[in-house]
C-alpha cells in the first residue's frame, strides 16, 4: 500500500465516521425538538424530514402573506368532493342547526360544540391564498374561530403535540403539529368572503391553515382529537393523505 | 488561436489510436476531472433526472400556466399544454384521466431537490476554494470577443470534432454555458421552486413578490426547466460529437487518453497565461 492511498484511506475513513456520527447526532437533536414528521419512515422520509425541519427552524412563527381586498379572486375554484350523502343533505336543509364539532383526547374539558356556539366565539379574518398541490391557487377572505381559542377553551394539556381533525366524510382526516395548531392564522372557518362558507368550499366548517396546501385544509370538520402520538390513527402516518402516499407536511 | 487548430486536430487523430490511459505511467496520465467534479456531476445528473420526471408528473395534474398570484381552471392561462391530465377537474378535451402520481412524485421531487441543493452547495464550496471556478470555468477575455464566440458557435453548428487540447480544458463558449447553468439557471430553479412553497412564502414573502407572484413563480419554474432540458440535449449531443467513450471515461474515471504525452505541460502553461483555446469540446 502506498503512502498516498493509506493517507486517503485514513482521511476517507475519518470523513465517513465523522459524517455518520454527525448524522446520528442531528437525528437525535431533531427528534428531541420535534423536527421529525410522522411519515419520516420509508424511502422519501429523508427528504420529507429535511423539508419539515428546515421550515420549522426557519419559519415556525412566520405569517402567511395577507392580501388586499382587491386581490380576492373573482372566480375561486371549489375542488370536487365525493358525494356527501343523505345525512349531510338533511343537516344542510336545516341550515346545519344540528351540526356539531366534537373535541376530545388530551383535553381537561372534552366538549362538543354546536355550529351556533362556534359562530358565537371570537373570530379572526384573513385574506390569504389557498393552493392545491396540483398547482392552482385562489385568494379569498376567510373568517372563523382561531383553533388556538378552541384548544384554550377545552383545556388542551401541555403534552399535546398534534391536533387530529376529521371530516364529515370518513375518508378525510388530517393532523397538524402545535406550531400550526396554535398559529394565529389557523382557524375553523365558517365564512368566506364575508358570507357563509358555501358547501363546495367546505361549509359549514373548514379547517383553514394558510401555510399548508389545500389537502390539509379539510372540509366539513366534525371532530378534533388532541394527542401526543399519531400511531393509533389510521396507518399511523398522521392523515388520510399521508396514509395514501402524499406528504404529511404540506408547507411545500 | 485559429492557427493552432489544425495541429490540434492532427493530435486528435492520434488520440483515438493512443494506448488506454490506465496502461500509462502515473506521471503522464493527468486527471481530467477531479473526483469532486465527477461525483457531484453524477449526483446532480441523478437528482436532475428525478426532478425532471417527477416535475413532469406534477405538471400533468394541472397542465396550464398563469401569471401573477392566482390561477385555476376558472381563469385564463397564458399557456395550456393541451396534454391529458391526471385530474378530471381540468378541461383537457381528452376523454380520459391519467392515474394520479402526485403523491410519490412530490415526495421524490423534494427529496431529489435536497440532493441537488446539497450537492450544489458542496460543489460551490469546492469550486471556490480549490480554484476550479477560476481555473476551469472563468473564460479568458480573448474568448469573449464576438469573433471568437461566433467562430466557436460556428464550429459547434458544423458538429466539428474538437481538437486534442480541448480534451484537457473547456472552451470559451463551454465555460460561458456552464457558468450560466451553474450560477443563473440552477439558482433560478431553486428560487422559483421555493417560491411555490406556502411555508417559504410565509417565511420569506419578498422571495415570491420579487418574482411577481405564486403563479408567475410556477410559470418561470417551467420555463427555466425548458432551458435546462435544452442544455441537457446540447450537452449530450456535444459529448457524442466529441467522442462519447473518451468523454464518458473522463467524467467517470477522471482519465483521458494520453493525447500528446509531451504536451500537458505546454497546455497547462497556456491555460495559466489565460490564453486557452476557443476551440471546442463538449458543451
Amino acid at each position: 500500500m502506498t503512502e498516498i492511498s493509506r493517507r486517503k484511506l485514513i482521511t476517507g475513513g475519518l470523513a465517513v465516521a465523522g459524517g455518520a456520527s454527525g448524522l446520528a447526532v442531528a437525528a437525535r437533536l431533531a427528534r428531541r425538538h420535534g423536527l421529525i414528521p410522522p411519515d419520516a419512515g420509508g424511502r422519501y422520509g429523508a427528504g420529507e424530514a429535511l423539508t419539515y425541519a428546515a421550515q420549522r427552524v426557519l419559519g415556525q412563527h412566520s405569517m402567511a402573506r395577507e392580501f388586499s381586498r382587491s386581490a380576492i379572486s373573482e372566480k375561486p375554484f371549489a375542488n370536487e368532493v365525493d358525494p356527501l350523502g343523505d345525512e349531510f343533505k338533511r343537516l344542510q336543509s336545516a341550515n346545519f342547526a344540528d351540526w356539531r364539532m366534537t373535541v376530545d383526547g388530551m383535553a381537561a374539558r372534552p366538549t362538543s360544540f354546536s355550529l351556533a356556539e362556534i359562530k358565537s366565539f371570537p373570530t379572526s379574518s384573513h385574506i390569504t391564498m389557498i393552493g392545491c398541490e396540483e398547482g392552482w391557487t385562489y385568494i379569498a377572505e376567510w373568517t372563523g374561530v382561531p383553533l388556538s381559542y378552541i384548544l384554550d377553551r377545552v383545556g388542551a394539556l401541555p403534552r399535546v403535540r398534534y391536533v387530529v381533525y376529521r371530516s364529515f366524510q370518513p375518508a378525510w382526516w388530517e393532523s397538524i403539529d402545535m406550531a400550526d395548531a396554535l398559529h394565529p392564522q389557523t382557524v375553523i372557518a365558517h365564512s368566506m368572503n364575508r358570507s357563509e362558507l358555501p358547501v363546495p368550499f367546505g361549509g359549514p366548517l373548514r379547517l383553514r391553515i394558510p401555510r399548508q396546501l389545500g389537502y390539509k385544509n379539510v372540509k366539513y370538520i366534525t371532530h378534533l382529537t388532541l394527542t401526543d402520538n399519531l400511531k393509533p390513527f389510521g396507518k399511523g402516518t398522521g392523515g388520510s393523505a399521508s396514509d395514501g402516499g402524499y406528504a404529511w407536511y404540506a408547507g411545500i | 488561436m485559429n492557427a493552432s487548430l489544425p495541429m490540434s486536430e492532427g493530435v486528435a487523430g492520434q488520440a483515438s489510436s493512443a494506448k488506454p490511459a490506465d496502461s500509462l505511467p502515473a506521471a503522464t496520465s493527468r486527471t481530467r476531472h477531479s473526483a469532486t467534479v465527477r461525483v457531484t456531476h453524477w449526483l446532480t445528473t441523478v437528482a436532475f433526472l428525478a426532478l425532471l420526471l417527477t416535475g413532469g408528473e406534477i405538471v400533468l395534474s394541472h397542465p396550464r400556466f398563469y401569471w401573477g398570484e392566482t390561477g385555476n381552471v376558472n381563469m385564463r392561462p397564458w399557456l395550456n399544454l393541451h396534454l391529458p391530465s391526471s385530474r378530471d377537474t381540468v378541461p383537457t378535451g381528452y376523454g380520459y384521466v391519467l392515474p394520479d402520481q402526485n403523491g410519490w412524485s412530490r415526495y421524490l421531487h423534494f427529496e431529489a431537490a435536497w440532493l441537488a441543493v446539497g450537492t450544489g452547495f458542496f460543489y460551490l464550496l469546492y469550486g471556490w476554494f480549490s480554484g476550479h471556478f477560476r481555473r476551469n470555468l472563468l473564460p479568458a477575455p480573448s474568448d469573449l470577443s464576438l469573433k471568437a464566440l461566433a467562430a466557436s458557435i460556428g464550429k459547434r453548428l458544423r458538429f466539428a470534432k474538437p481538437g486534442a487540447d480541448e480534451a484537457r480544458s473547456y472552451n470559451g463558449l463551454q465555460r460561458l454555458t456552464y457558468l450560466l447553468v451553474i450560477f443563473v439557471l440552477f439558482p433560478l430553479m431553486i428560487w422559483t421552486g421555493l417560491a411555490m412553497s406556502f411555508g417559504f412564502d410565509a417565511a420569506f414573502p419578498l422571495g415570491v413578490q420579487l418574482l411577481g407572484g405564486h403563479q408567475t413563480a410556477r410559470s418561470l419554474h417551467f420555463l427555466v426547466t425548458i432551458l435546462l432540458v435544452l442544455f441537457l440535449v446540447i450537452h449530450v449531443v456535444m459529448i457524442f460529437v466529441a467522442g462519447f467513450r473518451e468523454r464518458m471515461r473522463a467524467m467517470i474515471t477522471g482519465r483521458i487518453d494520453n493525447v500528446g504525452t509531451a504536451a500537458p505541460a505546454v497546455r497547462r502553461a497556456k491555460l495559466d497565461s489565460g490564453a486557452n483555446t476557443c476551440g471546442g469540446l463538449t458543451l
